[in-house]
């Protein structure tokens, strides 16, 4: 078995590995000073207090130590006064497909965005590096009022709507990549959906890397005013360059009364990209937040999507699915921060260990005394295929208070010999026999995701242990 | 052995007393253990230099995460330095706690007051159950590998080296290849005196084939007396061997405790850990075992009562550096009043150790709103063909269970003191010893009980 297994962990890693010449019309150079931040505060022709913002995230960001006393070491492989921090077009976001420059269009076909999605997706934002280069919404849903813009967009033409829960959801000290974010921020979506409205069709947008030491720092902002309903996708690609890149965004979701936002994630940067993701959701009274998290490529995440639960009846969820192939370190999981009666969250998290892939859980349950009736579950799988490949949990929970309860469970095992001999005295080689464990695996997770995205991540998973079989 | 010296209560006052950080009270326990090899005196130099170097650790570290750790823990402490021959007399007949025992060695703060010879039949076939002043005169060759070699992993360096620098007494179980024990060998740690420190030692060393079974028994004689007491066990399980260590802490509840206790298990052995944890105002305990051999089996299970302010703070670590190995953990809390608890446990499984069976489970009951659990079970694989699981639950009694009890016609206190009971039962059972089981289950159900009422 050994043998076989070793040849699992060679993963086509080439996959993706595109890369387009493009002129950038601005560009803050290398490294990171007060200078480049108020380069891009003066290019994107922001307000003063965006700019204040800015710069007093600089400091917040140099005076923070790495985290590598809990986190990996390979943090210290990166070298921030080689990446640069700001770089875009110029171009304002345009609104039809005509006017996406053929470039541009040229690597979204790569990166199969088929056109014909657009019919039953709401609306399409594309993030070229920093700044948005396509951005459309259906008439309907700007009829309703739902704002779906880019973050210096919503900052600029609605301060009222945005300025108020910018920053507040995840504060710049938060961590040293959040105060990095917020000194250097770009791109991103700002989403408002008015008290009501249920946005039947996920709002997508996809992400991409085109710049070789270049670090993408988008932020994301959505607001479901009270009863309203949305489904945010965000996918991204990245080609594969010879020195890292950094990537460090922060998403901030905000669901007030009766609130529903669902926000879906399938992450697959090429592997020498550090993905080091703040997410953190606040679901006010009755409000319900889910976030479902893929995780593929990558070489370092770091990212534990988070729901503070902050008004009584709240519920928040993570869907988490991991995949660590060579070379690849997917530290990701979960934070539940209870702060009001009768609330609930729950965690699953399916992580996959491949070659000499490291998967790890991480996970924060808080229930504080003075709260009732609170609860949480959590559930982690790890699945190791070869004999080197590596998982780690590491949960904190805290449980006091009048009846609340909190159960974890964790669970690492292998594709059994018996699973694979069945299927494959039923004709199936034996890469497929794997192939079909292992999304049998993450099955009755992903059974959860709409049907686009499920499709999608079986197509990812298939395309990472296709290499494998051989 | 130091004579007996009669200590004042308040031990500030004495002026021959030095603090715990004093050079002095090293050298005090230097000259204590008459006759000592140089590698003994090399061994606790170094453990003095190290814990006058290291750091007091504090929350911010990854492996106090929780915890709350005062900073003056060792101040206006002294080194226990044996009771008055009255004290002497009133605690050894205190110290009956399991009458069917094969031996049984009592200490008080740090002296040796008692002692039951070890059954001479276990004695003629080569066992020796002896303190440490007599393993290191008649038995060097035997501790010098192991006695004071463990080393702190999980944050406790500071404390392990201040016992290695200060210890002066405990026990040296050894027992040779083939022969098995069925009774217990005993031994019971006073603390006397007030501000005035412990540090109980226990050191087993099972050869192959063998049956063994030691319990380690911690009191106060005062119930408000400040107190510190730090410990450290060291297990060796020899290949086929069947180890059985139980240690009831049920120190004061102004003692500040730490225990750090080193399992090392070879191949085929069978390990088996109980812990009872009752007392201490703060506790700390650090508890690891090393699978080193295939086949191995190690149990490391643990009940706790806390009430009040108490804090406990487990941290337990499984290494399996061998395959074909089983471990299972199972850590039960009961919570009651203000009272926290922090439970951190990690299994290490390394590349080689394939066919691995870990198991860690985390259970607290939490019977008053204010009280606090934290979790923290962890698990790092490093190879592929293993089982392995943690879990962690944390709630109050079940509504269902009790309604069902009251539904038969029990009242409500009399069915929530059965399922608590019930909780408890799990560990205690595991004690396989009917009479120290008995001895538990009062304390326990005493300590519920008061509380209840």
């Amino acid at each position: 078995m050994s043998a076989e297994a070793e040849t699992l962990s060679q993963i086509d890693r080439d996959k993706g590995n595109f890369h387009y010449e493009t002129d950038y019309a601005y560009d803050a150079g290398v490294g990171l000073t007060p200078e480049v931040v108020d380069y891009i505060a003066s290019v994107k022709d922001e307000d003063e207090w965006v700019r204040e913002f800015r710069q007093k995230a600089l400091k917040v960001f140099e005076k923070k130590p790495m985290p590598t006393h809990w986190a990996s070491e390979d943090l210290n492989n990166i070298v921030f006064e080689n990446i640069r921090y700001y770089l875009a077009k110029g171009q304002q976001p345009t609104r039809s497909w005509d006017e996406v420059p053929d470039d541009v269009k040229e690597t979204f076909e790569r990166l199969g965005i088929p056109e014909n999605e657009r019919k039953f997706l709401a609306g399409v934002e594309a993030q070229f590096d920093s700044e948005a280069a396509y951005s459309r919404m259906k008439e309907e849903l700007e009829k309703e009022g739902v704002i779906f813009v880019g973050s210096t967009e919503g900052l600029m033409k609605h301060p009222d709507i945005f300025r108020k829960f910018f920053g507040k959801v995840i504060p710049i000290g938060d961590n040293k990549f959040s105060a990095l974010n917020s000194a250097v921020f770009s791109g991103g979506s700002f989403i408002y959906v008015p008290p009501g409205v249920k946005v039947r069709q996920p709002l997508q947008a996809y992400f991409r890397i085109n710049a070789e030491n270049f670090g993408q720092f988008e932020r994301t902002l959505i607001i479901a005013d009270e009863g309203a309903e949305v489904t945010y996708m965000e996918g991204c690609t990245a080609p594969k360059f010879e020195t890292s890149t950094l990537h460090s965004a922060v998403v901030e979701l905000v669901a007030l009364k009766n609130a529903k936002i669902q926000y879906i994630t399938v992450q697959n940067w090429s592997d020498n990209v550090f993905n080091l993701v703040t997410k953190r959701a606040m679901a006010e009274e009755g409000a319900e937040v889910k976030w479902i998290d893929c995780n593929i490529g990558s070489r370092l995440t770091m990212k534990y999507p988070g729901v503070i639960l902050k008004g009584d009846g709240a519920r928040g969820e993570v869907l988490s699915i991991a995949l660590a192939s060579d070379g690849q370190h997917q530290d990701t999981g979960a934070k539940m921060i209870h702060q009001a009666n009768n609330t609930s969250s729950n965690v699953i998290s399916k992580s996959i260990s491949v070659g000499e892939g490291r998967a790890t859980y991480r996970g924060r349950v808080h229930m504080p005394k003075e709260l009732s009736n609170c609860k949480n579950n959590t559930e982690c799988d790890a699945l190791l295929i070869n004999t080197n490949s590596k998982t780690d949990t590491y949960p904190a929970i805290t449980v006091t208070g009048e009846g609340n309860s909190v159960q974890h469970e964790a669970s690492v095992s292998k594709v059994s010999a018996e699973q694979i001999f069945y299927m494959m005295s039923r004709g199936l080689d034996e890469g497929q026999a794997m192939s079909l464990a292992v999304n049998g695996f993450i099955n009755d997770l992903t059974r959860h995701f709409p049907m686009e995205y499920s499709v999608e991540l079986k197509r990812l998973i298939d395309l990472e242990m296709e290499g494998s079989v051989g | 052995m130091a004579q007996p010296t009669l200590i004042d209560n308040d031990a500030s006052e004495s002026p021959a007393r030095p603090e715990l950080q004093h050079q002095d009270a090293f050298e005090q326990a230097i000259a204590a253990l008459p006759d000592q090899p140089d590698w003994l005196i090399e061994r606790r130099q170094k453990a003095w230099d190290a814990f006058q170097t290291l750091p007091l650790p504090s929350r911010k570290d990854e492996q106090w995460r929780f915890a709350t750790l005062n900073r003056n823990v060792l101040n206006q402490i002294v080194p226990g330095n044996g009771v008055d021959a009255e004290t002497a007399d009133r605690l050894a007949s205190r110290s009956s706690f399991i009458a069917d025992h094969a031996g049984q060695y009592v200490f008080a703060d740090n002296q040796l007051i008692d002692s039951t010879p070890l059954d001479p039949e276990l004695a003629e076939k080569g066992v020796r159950f002896v303190n440490l002043e007599t393993a290191l005169r008649d038995h060097t060759d035997l501790i010098e590998p192991i006695f004071l070699q463990a080393q702190a992993e999980l944050g406790s360096e500071k404390f392990v080296a201040l016992h290695k620098a200060l210890v002066t007494n405990g026990t040296f179980l050894f027992v040779p290849r083939g022969v098995e024990m069925s009774k217990p060998v005993v031994a019971v740690y006073w603390s006397s005196a007030a501000s005035t420190a412990v540090f109980p030692h226990t050191l087993i060393l099972a050869e192959d084939n063998t049956s063994v079974n030691l319990v380690d028994i911690f009191l106060s004689d005062n119930p408000e007396a400040a107190g510190f007491a730090c410990s450290m066990a060291n297990i060796h399980g020899g290949a086929n061997s069947r180890v059985m260590r139980k240690v009831v802490q049920d120190w004061n509840e102004n003692t500040f405790s730490f225990q750090n206790d080193l399992t090392i298990a070879e191949r085929d052995s069978v390990v088996k850990n109980v812990a009872v944890n009752i007392g201490a105002l703060k506790s700390r305990y650090e508890n690891m075992c090393r699978i080193v051999g295939p086949g191995a089996d190690v149990k490391m299970y643990s009940l706790t009562v806390g009430e009040k302010h108490q804090e406990f703070d487990q941290r337990t670590l499984q290494v399996h550096e061998a395959p074909h190995a089983t471990s299972d953990l199972l850590y039960k809390n009961s919570l009651m009043d203000e009272c926290r608890t922090i439970f951190s446990g990690l299994i290490v499984v390394d590349d080689e150790a394939q066919q691995t069976d870990a198991y860690q489970t985390n259970r607290n009951l939490l019977l008053d709103h204010t009280a606090e659990a934290n979790s923290l079970p962890g698990l790092e694989i490093k190879a592929n063909d293993v089982k392995c699981s943690h879990g962690a639950t944390t709630a109050r009694l079940e509504e269902e269970e009790l309604f069902y009890l009251m539904a038969r016609g029990i009242p409500e206190r009399t069915a929530k003191r059965l399922l608590v009971f019930g909780f408890f039962e799990e560990i205690i059972e595991k004690v396989s010893n009917q009479e120290l089981a008995e001895k538990i289950r009062d304390i326990v159900h005493h300590k519920f009980t008061r509380h209840q009422a």
